[in-house]
């Protein structure tokens, strides 16, 4: 178990309050004039050696991002947009840094901003965490009082502006491009890439996304230094997490802990166990619903890091940690999630829209009983025309869970549906795609 | 994508009151100039707050004037985002997540109480019409499941009867109070908590 020392938020169950002045004998806001005192290129080097990667969920390397903004200030300002539109199922763990730490994101926003040339910086917080939101510009206006943002904010001759934008209840504003659309007062729907928001980005002009836990974490990095934090977890998969575990455990909790701990250890020892016994687990979902559930067995040995997951055809995504215990039906569970994505389909892109919404009836008949056997197959077959063939990863996060569910409890499902095709004649016309696509992999 | 339809009875007008234009003038003051679109989502959610929780088509009109933007472009939003409700929804509007995480841990017996308390369909007024409920998405307080929000608070760690108990009390007009109803400390494992002890018992 990661010692206590190690912890960076040490006020994750709130013992102690979030005001400044707790936060500062936490640690917070103590000498943030030193650290931008050593200048730009030391920060994003030492972000960049301590391997830290972006806790939203596609992983992507926090230095190297930050690297990207434009090294002079054009004419167009750089802007910096904080993503707290947590909403992947199974996820929680932002609302706790907005709630309980919110100076340690606070002092992340200055010393980004500082990193990437930014002046202003809007924090896009979920619609739905509106009294969590409330904490936090109760933060922010503290912060202002103490001279800790605005002009020379903190001390550091640097002059930084934060704004909280609340969404209004879509899942998909947590991809960055609808997020900025969504900021520019749009429908949330994403935008093609390139250009990559680095450049053209929010109005137009650079912009910088990260995550809260990203950012929350940086101030710490730096006091501790790069080694520090490389020294936990395991090469480029380094650093601690915020684990969100939820499901059929004794103990749902939030618990920071080290990169790669075992699956196992975080249920038994955090969670207090799976209901009924560690036996009596069925499937984890490791991050969030958008990942592949693994099975049982997988999950004695399972690692929780970005590159284990992946090597187990799944993904660290949030670290929101599902557990599916045997008393479910894992058929239903996932019809569940499918719902979930239906209904939060921005509906730009046709497969994604159609898809979504077929895979999820497609679901519900199976949990019934009521599907014939070639559906099987054909569920299959849409989540390929699905994933990879939109704008933005919605695609992949919601065919993924599906592609979970089939392989691994594809037996399940054909047990329980066995009825026959309403056409009998095998038919080799494809439902789905052009013909000339077939000869290519994937297609 | 989810079924979104503007109320059959509109009123005539729409005007924000004296308070809400002055939040909305903060609002707009914090985007760059020029970017003023940007506060549609926030005045919005004003509209919505001052009008007893539903949007009004006059007021898209209003404040597509206000931010001299088209009156499509305001629709579009309004209709896009699912927490701007296009019509009554009541004084107390009760939302249950049906996710997956809450599903397994019993959320369908929090459904249960709003059917038998406050109207057998969702999206339809209480007979006192001061209360309607709805099934929506993760809300994101998973390791608190079962859960539920009503207008913007949160109540965790629910089962069937102390949400009947909380129902209840909103439709004798009373507020109860908000978080864990397992008397919980926020997101801390539950008399399991092996972290951060010092400060615990500092």
């Amino acid at each position: 178990m990661l010692k206590d020392q190690d912890r960076i938020f040490q006020n994750l169950y709130n013992d102690k309050g979030s005001d400044v002045s707790s936060s500062q004998e936490r640690g917070d806001w103590v000498n943030t004039k030193e650290i931008t005192d050593k200048g730009r290129d030391w920060i994003i080097n030492e972000i960049k050696e301590s391997q830290l990667r972006g806790r939203g969920g596609a992983g992507f390397p926090t230095g190297l991002k930050w690297s990207f903004a434009p090294k002079e200030v054009g004419s167009r300002p750089h802007y910096l947009v904080i993503n707290a539109d947590e909403s992947e199922p199974g996820t929680c763990k932002d609302r706790d840094i907005l709630r309980f730490e919110p100076h340690k994101l606070i002092e992340g926003c200055l010393i980004a901003s500082y990193a990437v040339q930014a002046h202003v910086c809007y924090i896009y917080i979920r619609g739905e965490y509106f009294v969590d939101g409330q904490k936090l510009q109760a933060a922010i206006d503290e912060a202002y009082e103490k001279k800790l943002l605005g002009k020379n904010a903190a001390g550091t001759g640097w002059d930084l502006d934060i704004y909280i934008h609340y969404g209004a209840g879509a899942y998909i504003c947590g991809e960055e491009t609808a997020l900025l659309e969504s900021l520019e007062g749009k429908k949330g729907q994403p935008r093609l890439k390139p250009p990559f928001p680095a450049l053209i980005g929010l109005y137009g002009c650079p912009t910088i996304i990260n995550n809260v836990e990203t950012i929350a974490v940086v101030p710490t990095i730096l006091r501790r230094g790069a080694k520090w934090f490389a020294s936990l977890g395991r090469e480029k998969n380094t650093g601690t997490k915020i684990f969100c575990i939820s499901g059929n455990v004794n103990n749902p909790c939030n618990v920071e802990e080290e990169m790669s701990i075992p699956l196992k250890e975080l249920i038994e020892v955090h969670a207090g166990g799976v209901i009924g016994g560690w036996e009596n687990l069925q499937a984890v979902i490791p991050g969030g619903s958008s990942m592949p559930l693994i099975p049982k067995e997988r999950c004695e040995t399972l690692k929780m890091d970005f590159d284990a997951c992946v090597e187990e055809k799944s993904g660290l995504g949030t670290a929101g940690i599902v557990v599916i215990n045997k008393d479910q039906d894992i058929i239903k569970c996932m019809a569940r999630i499918a719902r979930f994505y239906k209904h939060e389909s921005c509906g730009q892109c046709t497969p994604c829209r159609e898809g979504s919404g077929w895979m999820w009836r497609m679901l519900e008949r199976m949990v019934k009983g009521d599907a014939t056997k070639d559906e099987v197959e054909m569920l299959g077959d849409v989540t390929n025309q699905i994933a990879g063939h939109t704008i933005c990863a919605f695609g992949e996060g919601s065919s993924w869970p599906v592609q979970g569910l089939l392989r691994h409890f594809k037996k399940e499902i054909e047990k329980r549906n066995n009825l026959d095709p309403i056409v009998q004649k095998k038919n080799n016309i494809p439902y789905l795609v052009d013909q000339h696509l077939l000869d290519k992999k994937n297609a | 994508m989810s079924l979104r339809r503007p109320a059959k009875d509109q009123p005539e007008s729409f005007e924000f009151n004296a308070s809400s234009l002055e939040a909305a003038k903060v609002i707009i003051a914090k985007y760059p100039e020029g970017k003023q679109q940007s506060a549609v989502m926030a005045l919005l959610y004003i509209a919505q707050k001052q009008n007893n929780n539903w949007i009004p088509l006059a007021a898209m009109k209003y404040i597509a004037k206000l931010l001299d933007m088209p009156y499509i472009k305001v629709y579009e939003v309004a209709t896009f985002y699912t927490m701007y409700n296009l019509a009554p929804v009541g004084k107390y509007f009760v939302q249950v997540c049906t996710t997956t995480p809450c599903m397994i841990r019993g959320a369908n017996k929090l459904v249960e109480a709003c059917k038998e308390k406050i109207s057998e369909n969702e999206c339809e007024l209480s007979n006192d019409k001061s209360c309607s409920w709805m099934e929506v998405e993760c809300l994101g307080a998973c390791v608190n499941a079962p859960m539920m929000q009503i207008n913007d608070d949160y109540y965790e760690d629910l089962d069937k009867q102390k949400t009947l108990d909380i129902l209840e009390k909103i439709l004798n007009g009373e507020t109860p109070k908000p978080g864990s109803y397992r008397g919980r400390v926020n997101n801390e494992p539950e008399n399991n908590r092996k972290t951060l002890m010092d400060l615990k018992n500092a």
